[in-house]
């Protein structure tokens, strides 16, 4: 069974929506993202509590004609790319509201 | 700025978006240097609670870039209380600071913090020259151990340094101590006039050979050759931009909650301890006089050779006494790139001036600095 993996919101990175987009600056090297829609719903959805399994269910399969499966493969490997860049924060385990602050994935 | 940040700058502008925003926190200041355009005593600062309301509406209005200064800002005791809310409220935040009051403890908070990036002001990189700028024995010693701090912490820090007669030999010896440093360096190439109008303190510019020199320098400009030549014919497109970011996708704010389009370009908009910002930003009539702007309708500037690229400040033009009139200080960085006059340095020319009276400072040489012997000239 694929262990459930919670995201939450880098608190060492500068956001802000403008338009349609969400403009996102990483702390670490300055690096300018803006994200895709996919990447936004992960993003607004990313509170560290709900598992990214649901998170594809609920916003993003519901929203789109995707495959669950495939869905949710794409979006691991994006909410990875994202941890990468200090964007989101990744764990197996629900992520405290707390944390934030110069974590990388725990 | 990247060029993402810099299309992301512009999308806001098409949208009404306040994309970025300069708040001074206080005018107080620890240092007092010579060629500050501020009044440094303190007529009633916005306290905690207003800021905090203030980051908070201007983060609702799309506020991303927030850049903190002052005056000194690590005088407010409040600062890392502003500070917190600030990046809670996930602004993209920068500070202007001279990094005296900056040990171990508050640069790792900064470092926690995720603060952008910091400009820290250095004049020279000698004690005795930076010093006697600031008016703060030991200033320079206390500021280049806050860099060091703030580099360990992995901040983006730059130096800024502003071109005088009294450091004009240093310029270089300020660039090599960024490079020891491991940090940007920026150049102003000239002292701007205080915010009540006061042009006293341009005495204190360098006169426009040390600036030809400077501008001429391909370590200082990389493309030299375009840079400085001569003006192209302004094209119909060019006529209709507007003249910078002011008022368009940026303002200031200023420690008492005055509104104006720029730090540089004191025209009150508004009060924020009146009004909510964004009302401001939407509604203010001064605002939409700045926003209406266009080259075309520069009666002066419009007809001028360097019209499509001068970098003609609207706030040194308001100074000078007409928002859409020309900003001399510009005109003169147009003559010293190119060495083409523009239209209103030959007005000037052709009318009866009063003797302008400079200060002649003794300049400790240097050996081998590459502007020895300029400090002794006079226009």
């Amino acid at each position: 069974m694929i262990k459930p993996l919670y995201l939450a919101r880098s608190r060492r990175i500068a956001a802000r929506k403008l338009g349609e987009e969400i403009l996102v600056m990483s702390a670490r090297g300055s690096t300018l993202f803006t994200l895709n829609p996919t990447a936004t719903i992960l993003w607004q959805a990313a509170d560290g509590a709900t598992p990214l399994e649901r998170i594809v269910e609920s916003k993003i399969c519901s929203e789109y004609e995707v495959n669950p499966e495939q869905a949710l493969l794409d979006a691991e490997s994006l909410v990875e790319d994202l941890a990468k860049h200090g964007i989101l924060l990744i764990s197996e385990k629900p992520i405290a509201e707390s944390s934030g602050y110069g974590e990388e994935r725990p | 700025m990247s060029a993402l940040l810099m299309a992301m700058g512009e999308r806001a502008r098409e949208l009404g978006i306040p994309f970025n925003v300069h708040l001074d926190l206080t005018y107080r200041c620890n240092e007092k240097c010579v060629h500050c355009y501020l009044d440094h005593h303190d007529h009633g600062e916005l306290t905690t609670a207003e800021i905090k309301n203030l980051l908070k509406e201007m983060a609702e209005a799309g506020v991303f870039i927030l850049t903190l200064s002052g005056g000194e800002i690590f005088l407010r005791k409040d600062f890392f209380e502003i500070l917190e809310v600030a990046r809670e409220l996930t602004f993209c935040v920068k500070l202007k600071t001279n990094a005296v009051l900056i040990r171990e403890a508050q640069a790792a908070r900064l470092g926690e913090l995720g603060v952008q990036s910091l400009q820290v002001s250095i004049y020279s990189h000698r004690p005795e020259v930076h010093d006697s700028i600031t008016k703060l024995p030991g200033s320079l010693k206390r500021s280049i151990a806050a860099i060091r701090l703030l580099k360990a912490q992995g901040l983006k820090v730059t130096i800024a340094n502003v071109l005088m007669r009294s450091n004009m030999q240093d310029i270089y010896g300020v660039r090599a101590l960024a490079k020891e440093l491991g940090v940007e360096c920026t150049l102003d190439p000239a002292v701007s006039p205080m915010l009540d109008g006061d042009r006293s303190i341009l005495a204190l510019n360098t006169d426009e050979s040390v600036l030809r020199e400077i501008i001429h320098d391909p370590s200082f400009t990389p493309n030299v050759e375009e840079f400085c030549a001569p003006p192209a014919p302004a094209s119909e497109e060019s006529m209709d931009a507007f003249p910078c970011s002011a008022g368009h996708n940026a303002c200031y704010i200023s420690p008492y909650g005055e509104f104006y389009p720029c730090v540089a370009f004191p025209l009150s908009c508004g009060n924020v301890r009146q009004q909510r910002f964004i009302d401001i930003w939407r509604n203010s009539e001064q605002l939409k006089e700045v926003r209406s702007i266009r080259l075309r309708d520069l009666s002066g500037c419009s007809q001028c050779v360097h019209g499509a690229t001068c970098t003609r400040c609207p706030g040194m033009a308001f100074l000078e006494g007409n928002m859409r009139g020309p900003s001399t200080a510009d005109c003169e960085k147009s003559y010293a790139r190119t060495g083409i006059a523009s239209k209103n340095l030959l007005a000037k020319k052709d009318k009866p001036s009063p003797l302008r009276l400079v200060q002649i400072q003794l300049v400790p040489a240097i050996m081998g600095s590459r502007l020895t012997g300029i400090g002794a000239s006079a226009s």
